[in-house]
């Protein structure tokens, strides 16, 4: 590390953009601290002997003539135990120990602090003296959580005989455990951590095709629009139509190991709903808190917008480390928008010729390289890891046309449209599934046959099929009312219904509802078939809708979500079997052509 | 003695450009002495080198190339807070505008530090407001900010003052309460209402006001609700009050922010606005919540007109994207003689999930809320359909439906400016207008509710 003081020194001072002359010895991408607060920036422009800087702090305060120092490395972070269950800011500070400091406000200065050092973990050495390292074999392990057993691994590009390795013990990140020989004859010394440049890509062995889902426990994402672990998804939407409780959803029932939240501009007390729900919630697969497998980055929205747009690779290279140890990530981004909004801040402030709506030419190139940071992957190690990544998008004015939700929408799998006329209606989570689709249907198809059930594919088609159905249907209702409508499509509008009420609405906040198993979503969809079938039979035999709309049994189905517990999924079979009895008792009595006796009727309910 | 640069060498719009200057900081405050006898502030907004850009906050009419002086102060802007600001009334930039002289020890950076989300407190009590539509349907919390959307000539001033006046929370914390008011861009007339309200509901000296009139200095639209929100971090966190900020209206602001942003010649957004008008109007906005180490909290209820009634222009848009829900008002409704006229489906607050039901308001309130607004969704379409075909040949059930949309005008948003219901009278209006439908349309509502509630 070049720790010498270079002389540059600033000349321009605009928000977040500080430009610094007599800047030769200042590489492109470095980290820098500017002034003497010792401000942290970044170079993004070198130019003869001026810099330009991003500065990751508030630079209220700053003159011109004071000193930036170089760092000699890029913008990076400190990859080791302590991550988890805990809440950094954009470039990695971490908020406890700030918030420890004595003031709820967030003072700049604070200077490059990351992860503890001085915290004692229980290291168990598992590399002895001999054994040759390649780059990603693992030395060490620490129980970070008692979720996650964090592999120490050694780092990329390095690899060597062990000449020194310490014994098991409690020892803090700055301890060097391990000493290695290299090829070239000189000795690697290895912590309890590793640095990486957060622009810069994890290398993987290989990356691997896409195969199995990411399990979300939300209906309508794991039955219509699925997720694929190592797959990428973008939840666009207006204000207020459920991007953040989507995400939430996801971070806290998808069945990924480790969940990277990367709050991007958006509201303080949702991070503090995080850090005092998360804690408190079960995580049903492990049964320990949920905060144990989930790390926070917040750059709220009136945090540093230059820190807002590193929060982004600060993320994605946390959950690409501990992809390298062989874990399945989810990195939850909410919300993209702000991050391309924070490029584009700080790109006319850099007076660079805007394109589209006055984002820089380079947005969609940017985005395409984070969304390729996701991938199933072969690791170093020989291991299978993957990150997915879902991004939110909030749209100027809820339109889809505007260039952050296009571009996304070119990289992204799975594309969750979130409907502002859904959301008024409390219909939640308002994903349109007319306009929604998932890349990943045809991939996942296999799994979804071989793990759930033969025909869960087909259910899901025939499904959609009776909603487009509707769709069509509700535009004659629109024109004529529905009483004219045939009584065999009249079915189709109330089994729509039912599938909208009763299987695409899951309340975020029902304790039953929140989080539903596949095997619960595939026996609910039958039975909704069943009563597709059955109800569809008695009107070919000459049912009236009126009897066929039996309130009683569309009420069952309904509300068979909040009834039917994840543990007495039997009842659901018990339910298609009402289902069969009531209409068939039903088709029997018209066929006897003694139909229209009501009392003769309401006796078989 | 401070050094004083005597010239100057451009003025464009609110800006000064200055060169030569030895030492200055960011963001620093300056003093200008106009003829040798008017002092006007400013604030450095860009240096570039020797050369400096400041922006005036008075204006910059009666500024020449040299008939004026300008000297740095060495801070950045700062206003003078003690627990004597209740009462009080100030302009933009914190000088007192009510004849009296205002001091104080300890001065405060307005620009106002983020508040650590590790030092966040969710909050999670209600307000009963007393207006039917805002308790039943997007109840307000305790360190929330929830907007007003309106348009021009509704009575969005009405709804906040009535607010104001009927406010409680609920416990000890009342004794505890005052009111910060940012008023930026309003006209006299309404600044005035305002005033008469807060006098009418015996406030008045529970209330701190900043003011910056239509016709005041652009500049200081900029810095009133910053003034406006340190007065109420200061009341909030170390005097543990809680505070509820009313800013009006904050489409002047941005407008204020606008006309800056072009004389600076920066890259414009949508409809001209800098491309940091989202990050700007959150460093308002994020100043509301609760904290853990004070028992106060500030409340904001910002207040905007929509341009055109355009809820997708930049000012609404953005706002939603940052505040905790809005509270919109419709012409339709306020055209048919109702007040408040909100529009509950369009409307929303996102931490009421959290602050009502058993223990807070009552048990049935989630539920009921849920199936008044589906209901009130499907009235729409029965309107529009009745529209199409006629009213008489809509289905029996669609009939119903009808009647229930009018009843939920009438009998719950109707309630006019006097009237301050209680929780509990709302909450039995709503499921008196879903009386108008069958009891098996009540999908949303929990059986053992429906039981317990839906009497007749
Ligand atoms: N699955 C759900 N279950 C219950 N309520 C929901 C659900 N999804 C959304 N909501 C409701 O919608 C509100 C808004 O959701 P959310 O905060 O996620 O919106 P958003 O799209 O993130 O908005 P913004 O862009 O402004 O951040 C929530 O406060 C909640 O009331
Ligand atoms: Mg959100």
């Amino acid at each position: 590390m070049n720790n010498e003081h270079s002389k540059a020194k600033i000349i321009y001072i605009n928000g977040p953009v500080v430009k610094a002359e007599n800047a030769e010895a200042l590489k492109m991408r470095e980290m820098v601290l500017i002034g003497r607060k010792k401000l942290i920036g970044e170079v993004v422009s070198v130019e003869n002997e001026n810099a330009t800087l991003q500065v990751y702090e508030e630079t209220s305060g700053l003159e011109w003539g004071e000193e930036v120092i170089s760092t000699g490395k890029p913008l990076s972070v400190k990859l080791g135990p302590g991550i988890l269950s805990n809440i950094f800011d954009g470039i990695e500070r971490p908020l406890e120990q700030i918030y420890g400091m004595g003031s709820t406000f967030i003072p700049e200065g604070i200077g490059l602090i990351s992860i503890d050092l001085n915290k004692p973990w229980e290291t168990h050495i598992t590399a002895s003296v001999d054994d040759y390292l390649e780059e990603g074999s693992v030395y060490a392990t620490v129980q970070e959580t008692s979720m996650i057993l964090h592999k120490l691994m050694v780092p990329p590009k390095t690899r060597g005989k062990v000449i020194f390795a310490e014994v098991d013990g409690r020892y803090n990140i700055e301890h060097i455990v391990i000493r290695l020989l290299n090829d070239e004859g000189e000795e690697v010394s290895l912590k309890l951590y590793q640095e990486w440049p957060v622009r810069t890509p994890r290398p993987v062995r290989q990356k691997k095709a896409i195969e199995k889902p990411l399990v979300t426990g939300q209906r309508v994402i794991d039955t219509f629009f699925p997720l694929a672990k190592g797959g990428t998804a973008a939840i666009p939407g207006g204000f207020g139509t459920g991007k953040t409780i989507t995400q939430h959803q996801l971070a806290k029932w998808s069945d990924a190991d480790m969940i990277v939240y990367i709050g991007c501009g958006e509201r303080g007390n949702e991070m503090t709903e995080v850090l005092e729900d998360f804690p408190k919630i079960i995580d049903p697969r492990s049964e320990k808190s949920l905060m144990e497998r989930t790390v926070l980055i917040a750059n709220t929205s009136n945090m540093p917008v230059a820190a807002r747009e590193a929060s982004i690779y600060t993320g994605i290279t946390i959950a690409e480390y501990y992809r390298d140890m062989g874990y399945h990530i989810a990195i939850m981004a909410d919300s993209t928008s702000r991050w391309a909004e924070a490029l584009r801040e700080i790109s006319g402030r850099l007076e660079e010729m805007p394109a589209e709506e006055g984002y820089p030419a380079y947005l969609p190139s940017r985005l395409a390289q984070f969304y390729e940071r996701a991938a199933y992957v072969e690791t170093l190690a020989g291991n299978e890891g993957s990150i997915t990544i879902i991004g939110a998008v909030s749209p100027a004015g809820g339109d889809f046309s505007e260039p952050v939700t296009q571009n996304t929408k070119r990289v992204v799998s799975t594309f969750l449209a979130l409907d502002k006329a859904l959301a008024y209606s409390r219909h939640y989570p308002a994903i349109n599934w007319h306009n929604s689709y998932s890349g990943y249907v045809s991939v996942l198809k296999d799994w979804y046959e071989e793990n759930i059930a033969e025909n869960m594919m087909e259910l899901r088609a025939k499904i959609l099929s009776i909603l487009q159905e509707e769709r069509k249907l509700l535009e004659i209702v629109k024109l004529v009312g529905e009483d004219i409508l045939p009584d065999d499509q009249r079915l189709i509008l109330e089994i729509s219904k039912v599938i909208k009420v009763g299987y695409l609405q899951q309340s975020a906040y029902h304790k039953d509802d929140a989080n539903v198993s596949l095997s619960k979503q595939y026996k609910m969809l039958t039975v909704i078939d069943k009563l597709y079938e059955a109800a569809n039979r008695s009107i070919k035999e000459g049912v009236p809708i009126s009897k066929v709309k039996n309130e009683e049994i569309f009420y069952k189905i309904i509300t068979m979500k909040y009834k039917v517990s994840e543990e007495n999924l039997e009842l659901l079979d018990q339910l298609m079997q009402d289902i069969d009895e009531y209409y068939s008792s039903l088709e029997k009595m018209y066929k006897k052509g003694s139909g229209q006796n009501e009392a003769e009727i309401s006796e078989v309910r | 003695m401070k050094l004083r640069y005597l010239k100057l060498d451009k003025i464009d719009g609110p800006l000064l450009f200055l060169s030569g200057v030895k030492q200055a900081f960011y963001d620093e405050m300056v003093d200008i002495v106009v003829e040798g006898n008017q002092h006007k502030k400013g604030r450095v907004v860009q240096i570039n080198k020797d050369r400096v850009v400041i922006q005036v906050f008075e204006g910059t009419s009666g500024i020449s190339l040299n008939n004026s002086s300008v000297a740095f102060s060495g801070s950045p802007m700062r206003i003078p807070l003690s627990k004597d600001v209740l009462g009080r009334v100030f302009n933009g930039i914190g000088d007192p505008i009510d004849g009296a002289d205002f001091f104080a020890e300890q001065k405060y950076d307005i620009s106002g530090r983020p508040i650590n989300p590790v030092g966040r407190k969710y909050p999670r009590d209600y307000i009963q407001t007393g207006i039917s539509s805002i308790d039943g349907l997007t109840t307000l919390i305790r360190g929330q900010k929830l907007p007003i959307f309106s348009g021009d000539g509704l009575p969005h001033n009405d709804v906040a003052a009535q607010i104001v006046k009927q406010a409680k929370i609920s416990g000890d914390a009342t004794a505890n309460f005052a009111i910060v008011f940012a008023a930026m861009g309003i006209k006299h007339d309404e600044a005035e209402f305002f005033k008469r309200q807060f006098e009418l509901s015996g406030v008045l000296n529970k209330v701190v006001m900043f003011v910056n009139l239509a016709d005041d200095p652009i500049v200081e639209r900029i810095t009133t609700p910053r003034c406006a929100l340190t007065a109420a971090e200061y009341l909030a966190f170390e005097h543990d009050m809680h505070i509820l900020v009313i800013m009006t209206n904050m489409t002047s602001y941005a407008e204020a922010l606008r006309e800056i942003s072009s004389a600076r010649e920066e890259v414009p957004s949508r409809k001209g606005y800098p491309g940091y008008l989202y990050s700007d109007l959150a460093s308002l906005y994020e100043r509301a919540g609760m904290t853990k180490t004070s028992k106060g909290s500030i409340t904001q209820i910002p207040i905007l007109t929509m341009p055109n009634d355009d809820i997708a222009h930049p000012v609404p848009d953005l706002t939603g994207f940052i505040t905790e829900g809005q509270i919109i008002l419709s012409r339709e409704l306020f055209q048919k003689n109702i007040y408040p006229p909100v529009n509950i489906l369009p409307s929303l607050s996102r931490l009421m999930k959290d602050g009502i039901g058993e223990g807070f308001t009552r048990d049935d309130h989630p539920d009921l809320a849920n199936q008044v607004f589906s209901a009130y969704t499907h009235v729409q379409e029965v309107r529009a359909l009745a529209q199409v075909i006629g009213e008489e040949d809509i289905s029996d059930l669609d009939k119903k439906y009808l009647e229930l949309g009018r009843q939920f005008e009438s009998k719950l948003l109707n309630q006019g400016f006097e009237a301050n219901r209680s929780i509990e009278e709302t909450l039995n209006i709503m499921w008196e207008i879903l009386k108008a439908i069958p009891k098996g349309e009540l999908t949303r509502v929990k059986p053992e509710l429906i039981d317990k509630y839906y009497k007749g």
